[in-house]
Parts: C-alpha cells; structure tokens; sequence
C-alpha cells in the first residue's frame, strides 16, 4: 500500500487547521469580582452545561501528619453543605439530572457538575454546587463513616501488585516531597483527622483569589459571568500568599525494589521525577515521550516489548507534568518469571532511546499522529472543558490549542534527543518490581 | 492507550447508559437528534449513518456479529484471539501496518469482544474515512493468519488474561459466578477464555473462525461524525462492495436450562475484604414494542442504585453502615440471557453473608412496599438528562448503534428506551422484583479472602547499582 497519499493529505489538515484565521476555540476569560480566573467558551450545539471550580488543593498541599486531608476535603465537599445533607444534595441533583464531578490530583481539588442548561435545571444544580464549593460542613458523623470506609479500600488496595507498585514508586521517587505522600492519605493520618482539619483545609485553600472556573456550553457570556460570580462570591478569602509546594530534589542515585508477591504477573515501574507543566521543553518531551512510549503501536516500547516478544499485553511511558516536576513513568505487566528479561528490554529501549533520540522517521510519523489527530482532542464539550480547566489552574497561554499544531511541528529530533538527556538520567533511576519473583530469577528461555 | 481489548461489561454498561434521563422538551430535542440512516449493500453488509457536524471528525466502526458465545469447549477465548490477529497482516497490509497508517492519518483505532460481538473503530478526521474503509474491507477477507505471529499474539492474550483475572479477586468471583450461574448457555465461557484453551490454540482455530464469520453478510458499518450517509454508502460499495457473501454457520446455541433451585459458591483469592455478588436469572429485551418488564427491571436496579442516594448506598453504606459499597444493575439487552446482579462489600468486622442478608432485606422490602412515585420520578429525570449528555460522544452514540443491531434490536431504541422507561409504573417495578428477584433463580457468589503472603519487601544487596 502506498502511503503517499496520505502524508499528503495530513499536511493538508495541518495547513487548514495551522493558518485558520480564527482562532480553533475562542477562549473567553476574565476575573471576577473577588479575582477567581474565569475560561468560558460559548458552544450551544447540545442543550447542556459543564461546570467546574477548581483550587490549589490537591494531595501535594497536604503536610506528612494530616495526610489525607486534600483528598477527605475534596470528597466530603457533597456530603454536608450550606444547610442541605449529603442525601438531600444526592437526590435534588438526580431530580434535575444533573451529575457531580470534580477533580483531585497531586495539584487540584475542586468540583464540578454537568447540567441541562434549561434554566431551572441549570439553577438548581449551579446553588447546589456554589453551597458545596464554599460552605461544605464536614459533618463529624459522616466524616467518622467515610474514614472507616476510606482506610477499609486502602488495606484492600494494598494487597494488590499494582498499588504496591505504584506506593513504592512514588515514595522512592519522592522520599522527601510532598508528591510522595499517599494522595488518599495513610490510615494512622485517616483516622487522626478531624472536622476542624478539614475545615481548616477548606479556609486555607479553597479561596477566591485562587479559584478558576471552567465552563463549557449553552449559556451566553452574560449567564456565565453570574455562573461564576455565584459559584465563587461564597468562598473564603485568602489570609496569605498562596501556599507553595517545594522544590522538587533530584534524586542521587539509582534504586530497585523487588517485592515478593503471590500474584501470577510482575508490576514493572521504572521512572524518576520528570517536568514543571510550564517546562520550556515541553512540547519537546511530548513529541518525544510519543515516539519512547507514550504513542500505543507507534512506540518503541510496545514495539520492543509486546510486538516483538509477546511480553506484555500493555507497556507505556509517559510525562505527568505538574506544578512542580510530575514523575516520568514507564509500566507495564508481565508473567513473574519474565520480569527479568522484560526490564532488560525496557531498560535497554530507554537508554537506546536517551543516547540516540528519535529517528527522522520516527519523529515525522509521531508529529503526524498527534497533527492530524488534533481535532479528536477538541471534538466533544468534555474534552473541551477538561482543556479550559487545565490552561486555567496551569496559567496556560489562552491559545494554547491554536498554537498547539505549530508548537509540534517544530520539534527536532536533536531537541527530543537534549531534552531528554537534560531530564532523564539512568544512573538516577527508581526500578520496582512486585510480584511472583525476585531478582535473581532465572529467565525461562 | 491503544489495545486491544475484550470488553466483557460492554452490555451492562450499555444498559446502564441507555437508562440515565427531564421534561418532555428535552426528549423532542433528542428525538429530533437521533436521525440514523439505514442501508444495505447487495452482499449483505449493513451499514447505519449518523450525522454530527460538531466537530470535523467521525468514527467509524465495523461490528461482527459473533463473540464468545459463538465459542465451542476447547477453543473458548477464539473469538478474542481473532480480534487481536487482526492487525496481525493481510496480503496488502503486513503485521502491524494497520495501526500505523491509521496512525499516520492522525488516527486512533482500537477493537473490542464481547459475548454477543467483535468490533472494530477508527477516530479520525473526516478526511481519512476512506482510508480506513478500505483498511476495513481488506482485512475482512484477506486476513493472513501466519503462526509466527500468532504464537507471539497468544502470548499477549494469557498477559492479558492474567492482568485482568487471575490477579483480580473480584474478576475471578465474575467469572466463577458467569460459570456457575450458567450450566449450559454458551455465555458461561470467559470472554477471554479459560486459560488451558489459550495454551492449547493454534492458529488453525483462529482460521477457521475467521472463515466461519468474518463475511459482509455477517458485519455492519456504523459511521457517526461529519459525513453523510450517501457518501458512507458510496464508500461502502466502492471499499466492500466486491467482497463475496459466505454461507454463515447456523447458528446451535444451547439453551440453559431451567434452574431449580439457589446456588452457593466460593471463591477463595488473597485479599483483604469480603465481596458478594448474587446473580438472578432475568428476561432480555426482544420486542421493544410489545415488552414492559426489562424497562421495569432496568428501573428497579435503578431505584437501587441509580445514586448515592439511591436505596442501597443511602441504607446499606449511609445508614446501617453494614457495607462499604453495594451495587445492584440489570444485564437485559443480549444475545442470551439475561441478568439482574446484587453485589456489595462488607465493613470491617461485618461478613460476606451478613450485606448478602442486608441485600436480601432490601428486596423483600422493596416486594412488600413497592417504590414511590418521587423515587419513580427521580430516576425518569435522571434517565431523560443522561440521554442528552449522551449526545457529547460521538463514539459512544456508534458503540449504541452497533450494539444493539448485533443484538438484533433496532439503533431507533437508543431514543425508545428513555420513552419506555418514562411509562414504567410503580406497580411494573414491584412486579418484576417479586417475580424474578427470587431464590429459585438466583446464583450466589462469595470471596473469601486469604492472607497475602511474603508481603515484605526483599531489601536490596548493599552498594546494589541501578539495573540497567
């Protein structure tokens, strides 16, 4: 098959898309009056309304005693606020049809909702989430519930490979910084919290100042600017600067883990801290991580790993760009007695990778992807809203998505090559294994 | 991340997602929306067109009506197998092209198995909706199947079966419960397979299945995006039009037989909690017209566990505080059997039997009162505005289209559905629970957790280097 045709055609979609006039996605922002950052982008092509509000609150804010309570905060917001209970917020939402959601991650804790937009659906669901956003209660009862509730998933989740995996990773990665703690928290710091902790969380980070609100659909400039005037007028003020998470140490040398485990496959990590999400290299990275293992069958990973060996059914790496520097990660799952041999193939693909940089044709075949598939990142109002909410906590350029295109295409291999060689060092490396067998295991062929 | 994968729960979730929905200008909205365009080629592929100009994108899909239960004893997990062999080659396409010329046209593709079916889909621009339509029908009838790389292929899948149930106490207590619940019907077999017929396939058994199945006769296009329907058509005859229609198969499907009486198992796996799933025989969905209990049934999972708070989580994890989580759903829509399942988890120092007794207390309280009209009326508003958000996706407005035709129910229920779930009455919902939520028809389900033992890391020799 010839696949001239096609090169021709994605250059044709990048031309359209690089020299549109207008901007991709019309990005309206502003300040409220009590200075939360507001995206909105206008669309009434369906009936409905995306919502969010978002802080600086995730689980890197919690301290290493309280641990746990960006996460309980961020949960508890819909069980008790502004005078309604957690089943009276339940039902009344499910009466409109709306639907909660709400992001919690290492840097943000929030809420979010999605409604009809008619108007009195579109009311009663935005109160329920202005009282949940800036006067939860934190009922002692229900708190005493969610934490026995909360540790019981934690001992189940403990004893599978992959959050033993994953546990040990991100205390070797971080041993020091927040970013290590667990996000949900440790059982002796659960069950230590209280409803003054979580209140006090709330006062300390869910300001005013430092929300942002994402709203994506069918209202007019007009609505969204007294949806979000509404949704932020309630909230606390700051009483400082903005609580900032430290700096992120490099790590000083290389460590492996093996755990032993009685599951049938290993849980392979291999990674380190990785990038800022206002990283000057991080398109760089991207293109890069695409063409290592982030690009699924395009891959060298997958490549190496599953399509070449029979390794493995799923084999990644990946960036996970934070506010400071988020881990650099690669994974995958394989029968125990091939541990060894599958992360001599991982190893050997990174630092193959690391010393020579993508291919011309690597590189030509990754931009062309991620070109040509850009309109798949912005073609449904959930895609487009979760972008809305990420330009806003990470102070993104407000044309980010127009100049996303350009940004990829002029990517190098020898700036991918430098890059990486700046971010990832093998000799400062985190490696851990659980499963079946230990390091000295024999390989079966 | 792409690959390629069963996807087991396809229908529940289905289920599920076809019952979340206001008033009635909402549903005129809807109803206006959905204009699907049906057509056929001479050879017998059927093809469904939607139109959604939101974004210069489609998604296209070709559906296979065959899937696990189309499986014989010794070869289970076949029909999976073949999935991932797709994109192992054909005469024109070496192993591995597919994927990257969708790729290269920016695109992402990606199959599923499921009891009832195979699917295959592509997100791209509009543009490239050729290409994968001939990518399509070339690998409908050219597949090459060599063994070099189906040994490798095999090897992926019991990876694959490891990662999704060996490891997961909770998938291992799923598939013993599917085997237990069903002596005869064909759905009692793992999508993935039991693993001692993945180590004894051989690349004949993925061959002959293919041969069997794989036919235009026996698949469906659905395209949803930035097209019309007379240019997926035009497509469609130019890319699969020669392709030649095979005598299928008929279709011997062992019916199950009647059960007679409850059923206990347990599953023994290293965990922490105790888990309980109860599985009771229940009707599908065949005449959308004329039926009324799967909608009443669907309602009823629904005012079980149609939020948070919905009676189970409100009374089971609020109140009594006797589990962590509990979950009820109805699997009506399939090939085969249908399903009403009832699963919870136990809180610390609380057994297995004790949220089996406290699911159980629930249901004869639910046969006893019946529901509300407001609890009713909750899950119709819930049902109508889900409906509507559905609308966002474009691919799973294609996965409900496909579905339900290889189901051999009209795509036109994607909108019939919520207006049947509107009519369902408080009685309907009472009745259906005291006629099939009952002990002669009910399979149980325990996990019984054992000891992870060797828990403790194995420290590293001092001085150890990074492995590399």
């Amino acid at each position: 098959m010839n696949s001239k045709p096609l090169q021709l055609v994605a250059t044709l979609v990048l031309l359209a898309l690089a020299q549109a006039a207008h901007a991709i996605l019309p990005i309206q922002h502003w300040e409220t009056k009590r200075g939360a950052r507001v995206y909105f982008v206008e669309n009434h092509d369906l009936p409905m309304l995306d919502v969010s509000v978002d802080f600086p609150a995730g689980a890197g804010f919690d301290t290493r005693e309280k641990s746990g309570a960006a996460n309980m905060t961020a949960n508890m917001l819909r069980l008790g606020a502004g005078g309604m209970d957690e089943d009276r917020i339940a039902r009344e939402l499910a009466d409109v049809g709306a639907q909660l959601g709400g992001r919690f991650d290492g840097d943000r804790g929030g809420a979010g909702v999605r409604t009809l937009s008619s108007a009195s659906e579109r009311a009663r669901a935005l109160e329920i989430l202005a009282r949940m956003v800036a006067q939860p209660e934190f009922p002692a009862p229900v708190l005493e519930r969610e934490k026995v509730r909360l540790i019981a998933m934690l001992k189940e989740a403990d004893t599978k490979p992959d959050t033993i995996a994953a546990r040990t990773f991100s205390r070797m990665v971080y041993p020091t910084h927040p970013y290590g703690l667990r996000s949900a928290g440790e059982v002796d710091t659960i069950s230590k919290l209280s409803r003054d902790d979580l209140a006090a969380f709330h006062r300390s980070h869910y300001n005013a100042e430092r929300a942002v609100v994402a709203l994506m659909g069918d209202v007019t400039r007009e609505e969204a600017a007294g949806i979000a005037e509404a949704l932020t007028a309630g909230l606390p003020a700051a009483a400082g600067p903005a609580a900032q998470l430290p700096p992120v140490p490099q790590l000083p040398k290389s460590e492996a883990r093996w755990i032993i485990h009685p599951s049938t496959q290993s849980h392979i990590m291999v990674g380190a801290p990785g990038i800022r999400r206002d990283d000057p290299d991080y398109f760089a990275l991207f293109v890069g991580n695409h063409v290592l293992g982030g690009g699924g069958f395009q891959s060298r990973i997958t490549e190496e790993v599953r399509q070449k060996r029979g390794l493995a059914y799923s084999a990644y790496s990946y960036f996970s760009p934070m506010l400071r520097e988020g881990p650099f990660v690669v994974g995958m799952q394989t029968k125990g007695e091939q541990a060894r041999e599958a992360l001599d193939v991982v190893n050997k693909t990174i630092n193959d990778f690391l010393t020579q940089g993508p291919t011309a044709k690597e590189l030509a075949a990754a931009k062309k992807n991620i070109i040509g598939g850009f309109p798949l990142r912005i073609d449904s109002n959930r895609k487009i809203h979760e972008y809305l909410a990420v330009i806003g906590f990470y102070r993104l350029p407000l044309t980010y998505l127009d100049d996303f295109i350009r940004n990829v295409d002029r990517v190098t291999a020898e700036q991918v090559k430098s890059a990486f060689q700046r971010r990832i060092h093998p000799d400062r490396m985190v490696t851990v294994v659980v499963g079946p067998t230990d390091r000295s295991a024999k390989l079966d062929r | 991340m792409s690959a390629h994968f069963p996807a087991p729960r396809v229908i529940a979730s289905l289920a599920l997602a076809l019952t979340l929905g206001i008033s009635g200008a909402w549903q005129a909205f809807a109803a206006a929306n959905t204009q699907i365009a049906e057509s056929a080629l001479p050879n017998g592929l059927r093809i469904f067109v939607k139109t959604d100009r939101r974004a210069p994108v489609v998604v296209c899909m070709v559906w296979y009506r065959v899937g696990s239960m189309d499986e014989v004893n010794g070869t289970t997990g076949v029909a999976h197998v073949l999935e991932h062999m797709m994109f192992k080659g054909t005469k024109a396409v070496p192993a591995g092209e597919f994927s990257r010329f969708i790729a290269e046209a920016g695109g992402r593709d990606n199959a599923f198995t499921s009891r009832d079916y195979t699917g295959y889909f592509q997100m791209l621009h509009k543009s490239q909706l050729p290409l994968a339509m001939r990518l399509e029908a070339d690998r409908m009838a050219n597949l090459a199947l060599t063994s070099e790389e189906f040994t490798k292929e095999l090897r992926v899948v019991m990876e694959e079966r490891r990662w999704r149930v060996e490891d997961r106490p909770r998938s291992l207590v799923y598939e013993q419960l599917t085997a237990a619940a069903l002596k005869a019907h064909p759905y009692r077999y793992p999508v993935i397979g039991w693993m001692s017929d993945l180590e004894q396939m051989r690349v004949e058994d993925a061959k002959a299945f293919y041969e069997r199945w794989y036919a235009p006769n026996n698949a469906t296009l659905v395209v949803v995006g930035d097209v019309t329907a007379q240019e997926v058509h035009k497509l469609a005859t130019q890319y699969f039009g020669a392709l030649k229609t095979k005598t299928l198969p008929v279709r011997k499907i062992t019916e199950e037989p009647e059960q007679r009486g409850p059923q206990y198992l347990t599953v023994r796996a290293p965990a922490e909690l105790p888990f309980v799933m109860m599985a009771y025989r229940a009707p599908v969905l065949r005449d959308p017209d004329a039926e009324w209990e799967p909608y009443a049934l669907e309602m009823l999972a629904n005012v079980l566990d149609g939020n948070e708070a919905a009676r189970l989580n409100r009374n089971l994890v609020r109140t009594e505080r006797i589990a962590s989580s509990a979950d009820a759903s109805y699997d009506g829509i399939g090939r085969g059997p249908g399903t009403f399942y009832l699963s919870a988890t136990p809180t610390s120092g609380k057994t297995a039997q004790d949220v089996e007794q406290a699911l159980r207390r629930e249901v004869q309280k639910l046969i006893a009162e019946g529901v509300t009209a407001e609890e009713l009326q909750r899950m119709k508003s819930q049902a109508v505005a889900s409906h509507v958000y559905e609308r966002d996706s474009m691919y799973f407005q294609a996965q409900q289209i496909g579905s339900l035709d290889m189901v051999g129910l009209p795509p036109s229920l994607m909108d019939l559905f919520v207006e049947k779930l509107k009519l369902v009455t408080a009685e309907q919902v009472q009745a259906v629970a005291k006629k099939y939520l009952i002990d002669d028809q009910l399979t149980v389900a325990y996990l019984d957790p054992q000891p992870v033992a060797g828990k403790k890391p194995s420290a590293p020799p001092a001085g150890l280097r990074h492995e590399q």
